[in-house]
């Protein structure tokens, strides 16, 4: 009974880690992102580091206020980003273009590396685009903040009952339950910096926007393919390394970087226990023919022993027998001989009688 | 000399006054954490979410209790039948080794009464560390089963003990499977980081790396611990034990040299393969370069020589050194080459609280040990039960 709970378990620890929900390790899948989601893109161009997007975020997340106010942007001067008060900051960076801004938060990847790392499957992929977190069932590991390539989630560490993990959820929760209709963030903005709406559209736009203007922007649009794409798109005139977006980051996803170890897993409580088995049966195998060996070995002296042994006792037998044989001869002549020395004496005596 | 007097005067050891010194801080420690947040007793932070708590306790403490499945392997698969006395003294460890990184994950999680939630609640079964969870829970039980057998005897349940005994093959084969699952999977955790994990250190052959490492770092420790216990142990050893124990010494020196160095052509073929030899002309490649020359490919030749002269002191540090490899290879990874792009004000180093937690895990591992070594039948065998292997 606990064996074959054991053995259960056992398959489960090979087969499920094996079963990957997305980006399958066989197979020519790529996924491309939900049909019809949502995403926001960034303009850099455009934004004047005003902070209203921050003051958007804080109010539909009753969010605390800041040490500092909205309205001071020298904040902006330093590199900050997320935390557990602020699901989204603006930087400003000095770039080889002079300043720019830039605005940080979830990038609500198409294939989430946190998704695919937490083992309570805490966050998912919405079909609306969002990645959202579930508190109820986060165990509080925190191997999300190691996966994210954007550094984003945060996580409350003072909080010794129901510390979590926090981070934009692109406002899903209050535009499902219809409060709003769009991000708090792209709401605030008064230049357009941000635009909301479906993500193969944002494309569109963002091409148009760099076709028109090929002086005005880098020709790349910063999302599209990196991390297996995000809904969260960028363009800038300036490279995005110089705005603090990584460019060595690939354009590989977090499932799909370990979905080959991942598919190697299944093999060893596959294959593990013949070789070993088969190992052991090697080694059990040698060892009886070792112990036979030497009991033959052991057998064939002793045989061989004991016919020399025998062979001795005959040939000591024979030699006695011979022994026995020339002393009884030798006995037998010698009276032979004695009888006749007696009787060559008694006839000498008679003649001598005779005489 | 009476048993009294002998309880009387060990109870005021050095050892015991600072066991019972770093238990109450320990205890100290505790209550603040649980009490007040992960946040009031470490220096981890939003950028660094994985201190020396998983750096140390959970990484270097699997790969460092790899000896109970090298070492039953070796003796019941691998023919090495004439060492079976080590067996035990292998299990034992490994067994605490692993109930530990447990007790200290507690410290860690953020809200470790949802340990189990994993496998009854939701299973997140793409992440790596699900694999781990389980794979590290099955296997406890394994080792528990495995390390029962010397209470039992102990007891004296001779019903309970046959049946547990008779699974002994069954048990090892497990064994073995579990742990290259769940050590080769902890190297994969990092899989998914190649953006924070410094290229040298990065590679898709990770979890390769840590499996291998763990047999190296596993026979290493079970050296390093023969050595140690061998003079407040001594007198619980059998002769068996000890008469073996040189022999031991020698074949496991044998074998450490040999995994160390496919271990060293492995990384070498890591770097070949994402052709990266230029980074190690930096000074992070200079740090590679101490890790893989100093700590590999170094104790692999002092063992090779260390078993051809039969010199076992040679063995003895050369089982040190590679222990301390082993930990200096997991810290790189998980914290020194690990969010290595940080400036250096960003990067974590641990708080005085959290070394604390770490020190006070380990006497509890000694403690332990040293009181179920010196209770029941692990280094010498139950009369009840002799020649029975």
């Amino acid at each position: 009974m606990k064996r074959r709970n054991f053995l259960g378990l056992m398959g489960a620890a090979g087969v499920s880690a094996a079963l990957p929900t997305k980006a399958q390790a066989g197979g020519n899948v790529h996924f491309e992102g939900y049909p019809g989601s949502k995403g926001v893109l960034f303009d850099a161009n455009r934004c004047i580091g005003c902070r209203k997007c921050e003051i958007g975020c804080n109010e539909v997340n009753n969010l605390p206020q800041p040490e500092k106010p909205f309205t001071d942007l020298s904040v902006t001067e330093t590199t900050r980003r997320t935390e557990n008060e602020a699901y989204t900051v603006v930087n400003k960076y000095e770039t080889s273009g002079g300043p720019v801004f830039r605005k940080i938060q979830c990038m609500h990847c198409l294939e989430p590396s946190c998704a695919s790392a937490c083992f309570v499957a805490a966050f998912s992929k919405q079909p609306s685009g969002a990645v959202v977190y579930d508190e109820s069932v986060c165990v509080g590991c925190r191997y999300c903040m190691i996966a994210c390539p954007f550094e984003i989630p945060t996580y409350t560490y003072n909080d010794p009952i129901t510390p979590k993990v926090i981070k934009c959820d692109l406002c899903d929760a209050n535009i499902n339950a219809g409060k709003i209709s769009v991000p708090g963030c792209v709401n605030k903005c008064p230049k357009e910096a941000l635009v909301y709406g479906e993500r193969d559209e944002l494309i569109k736009i963002a091409r148009n926007r760099l076709e028109a203007n090929p002086e005005k922007y880098i020709d790349h649009i910063y999302g599209e393919n990196e991390v297996g794409g995000t809904s969260w798109l960028f363009i800038s005139g300036v490279p995005f390394s110089e705005i603090g977006l990584r460019e060595d980051l690939g354009t590989v996803s977090g499932p799909e970087l370990n979905s080959g170890a991942l598919s190697v897993v299944a093999m060893v409580p596959a294959l593990w226990p013949l070789l070993l088995a088969g190992v052991y049966g090697i080694t059990k195998r040698t060892d009886k023919i070792n112990t036979k060996e030497k009991a033959d070995a052991v057998a064939k002296a002793i045989a061989e022993t004991q016919d020399k042994a025998s062979e001795d006792m005959k040939a000591a037998m024979e030699r006695a027998r011979n022994d026995k044989e020339a002393t009884v001869k030798r006995e037998v002549t010698k009276a032979l001989k004695e009888a006749e020395e007696a009787a060559a004496a008694g006839d000498g005596e008679k003649e001598e009688e005779g005489a | 000399m009476t048993t009294e007097s002998v309880s009387k005067q060990s109870l005021l050891t050095p050892f015991n006054i600072i066991a019972g010194l770093i238990l109450l801080m320990g205890a100290a420690l505790t209550v603040w954490r649980f009490g007040w947040g992960i946040g009031a007793v470490t220096n981890l932070d939003n950028n660094n979410p994985w201190g020396i708590w998983i750096g140390f306790d959970l990484l270097c403490g699997v790969a460092l209790a790899a000896g109970g499945y090298v070492t039953s392997s070796a003796v019941y698969l691998f023919g090495m039948k004439k060492h079976h006395a080590a067996v035990r003294p292998a299990i034992l460890t490994a067994f605490l080794g692993y109930l530990f990184v447990v007790v200290a994950l507690q410290y860690d999680l953020g809200r470790p009464w949802r340990l189990p939630y994993p496998f009854v609640v939701q299973s997140g079964t793409t992440s790596m560390l699900f694999e781990v969870g389980l794979c590290v829970a099955l296997y406890l039980t394994v080792l528990f089963l495995e390390f029962s057998v010397a209470p039992l005897e102990w007891l004296g349940k001779k019903k309970l003990r046959k049946l547990i005994h008779g699974m002994t093959i069954v048990l090892t084969i497990f064994g073995v499977v579990l742990s290259t699952l769940h050590q080769s999977s902890l190297g994969a955790l990092y899989i998914i980081a190649p953006a924070k994990l410094h290229p040298l250190w990065y590679s898709s052959y990770l979890p390769t790396f840590f499996f291998v490492s763990s047999a190296a770092a596993g026979m290493s420790m079970v050296m390093l611990e023969g050595w140690i216990s061998h003079k407040p142990m001594h007198k619980v050893m059998s002769d068996d034990y000890l008469g073996q124990s040189d022999d031991l010494y020698y074949g496991f020196a044998k074998g450490a040299s040999w995994v160390l160095m496919g271990y060293f052509f492995i990384k070498v073929i890591g770097i070949a393969s994402d052709n990266e030899w230029h980074l190690l002309n930096t000074g992070w490649g200079q740090w590679f370069l101490v890790e893989l020359l100093g700590f590999v490919l170094l104790p692999s030749f002092l063992y090779a020589i260390g078993a051809r002269e039969k010199n076992l002191k040679l063995i003895k540090w050369t089982a040190l050194l590679t222990v301390l490899g082993i930990v200096l290879n997991r810290l790189n990874v998980s914290l020194i080459a690990f969010n290595w792009h940080l400036p250096s004000e960003m990067r974590y180093v641990p708080s005085w609280q959290e070394v604390g937690v770490t020190i006070f895990v380990v006497t509890m591992i000694v403690i332990s040990f040293k009181i179920i070594s010196s209770k029941t039948p692990i280094f010498y065998e139950h009369p009840d039960y002799k020649d029975e292997h």
